[in-house]
């Protein structure tokens, strides 16, 4: 199977191992066989080693080492954070830190949430089955 | 005058035990020339303030065998145990020891022992006005609304152990005695739980779910992580 994520500049990755832990970040330079230059909107442009970013679908047309401001003006350009937000990587990572966040009370009110739409399941296929059944 | 706030020595510290300047020079500084030349050549010399007579003391007629040490004088005033920040009034409760583990409460006040006042409400989770230590609860970030409540006449005494009376021993009336001696809630205590949860019941069901949230138990279920748990 070939390969489809290639590590080249303007590929979007995210971070999973360190200080700037699950941040979305993008490739500006690569700086040898093992670390590149990664910048994002809101933090200092410095090193990482590759071990340490998992690379996304994302990529966004750039120029090797763009300033702060053509860096940001591209990732609007491209919606990054929106396309981040669609996949299904996104999506499942925001749906962990909602569930990491919840309150007792809101573990309580999900689990009556989730009795009532078992119900209604259940109320469903019973239906289907008499009609099946008939 | 200005008042002087610091006493400042005139004889500055060359080392410390060496002043600068000699016993004749600090004569001069300290215009003791001056005083005594106000004085007419003498330094001036007040009377010794004669002493009240006091009685005299008889002299103790037991002194004991060894020397006793006095022990040192305690002036501590205990204080009720700091409240985490996390608990304020109205705020819910894990309860986690005791005949009520697992039941979520809500937090009254802290009563000046240090123990927190709590209430289940009575109706809803059978807990009633208790004392409870701050050690031995879970507090949530969940909030009920508590200003409808009074607890002014609630503290510590209200919920101490009332005096035994003295029984006196008969012999053949042994058994009936122990029967008839049952802890009987008093209708005061029954009507003051009534009275504190009345308000409280109202703010808890405005909030939708609530009631049956207080009503049920906590327990830790399979996959949950105390230590990665938000309450």
């Amino acid at each position: 199977m070939p390969f489809k994520r290639y590590v080249e500049i303007g590929r979007v990755a995210l971070v999973n191992y360190g200080k700037e832990y699950g941040r979305l970040v993008v490739i500006v330079d690569v700086i040898d066989q093992n670390r590149a230059l990664v910048d994002a909107a809101d933090m200092v442009r410095t090193q990482m080693n590759f071990k340490r970013l998992s690379l996304t679908d994302i990529k966004i047309d750039i120029k090797r080492i763009p300033k702060k401001k053509t860096l940001i003006q591209a990732m609007q350009e491209a919606d990054v954070q929106g396309k981040w937000e669609k996949s299904s990587w996104g999506r499942k990572l925001i749906v962990q830190k909602k569930r990491a966040s919840l309150n007792d009370f809101d573990r309580f009110k999900l689990m009556l949430a989730k009795i009532k739409r078992g119900g209604l399941i259940r109320q469903e296929l019973a239906k289907l089955k008499k009609e099946a059944a008939s | 005058m200005a008042p002087k706030n610091s006493k400042v020595s005139r004889n500055p510290n060359l080392i410390p035990g060496i002043g600068k300047y000699s016993r004749s020079q600090m004569y001069h500084k300290k215009g003791l020339w001056a005083i005594k030349a106000k004085n007419g050549g003498q330094f001036p010399h007040h009377e010794k303030k004669a002493k009240p007579e006091t009685t005299s003391e008889k002299p103790p007629n037991f002194y004991p065998a060894d020397d006793v040490k006095k022990p040192l004088v305690n002036k501590r005033k205990p204080k009720p145990t700091k409240l985490r920040t996390s608990i304020t009034p109205g705020t819910v409760l894990i309860i986690l020891t005791g005949r009520f583990k697992g039941k979520r409460v809500v937090f009254l006040k802290q009563l000046p022992s240090g123990l927190l006042l709590i209430t289940g409400p009575f109706k809803i989770n059978g807990v009633p006005l208790r004392r409870v230590n701050q050690s031995y609860v879970i507090a949530t970030s969940t909030k009920v609304d508590i200003s409808g409540v009074d607890v002014n006449k609630l503290d510590d005494k209200y919920f101490g152990k009332k005096a035994e009376k003295k029984k006196k021993k008969g012999e053949g009336e042994f058994f009936e005695a122990e029967k008839e001696d049952k802890n009987v809630l008093p209708q005061e205590k029954k009507d003051d739980q009534k009275l504190v949860d009345a308000s409280l019941i109202q703010s808890i069901e405005a909030v939708p779910d609530l009631k049956a949230y207080l009503a049920a138990r906590f327990s830790l279920k399979s996959g949950m992580k105390p230590h990665e748990l938000v309450f």
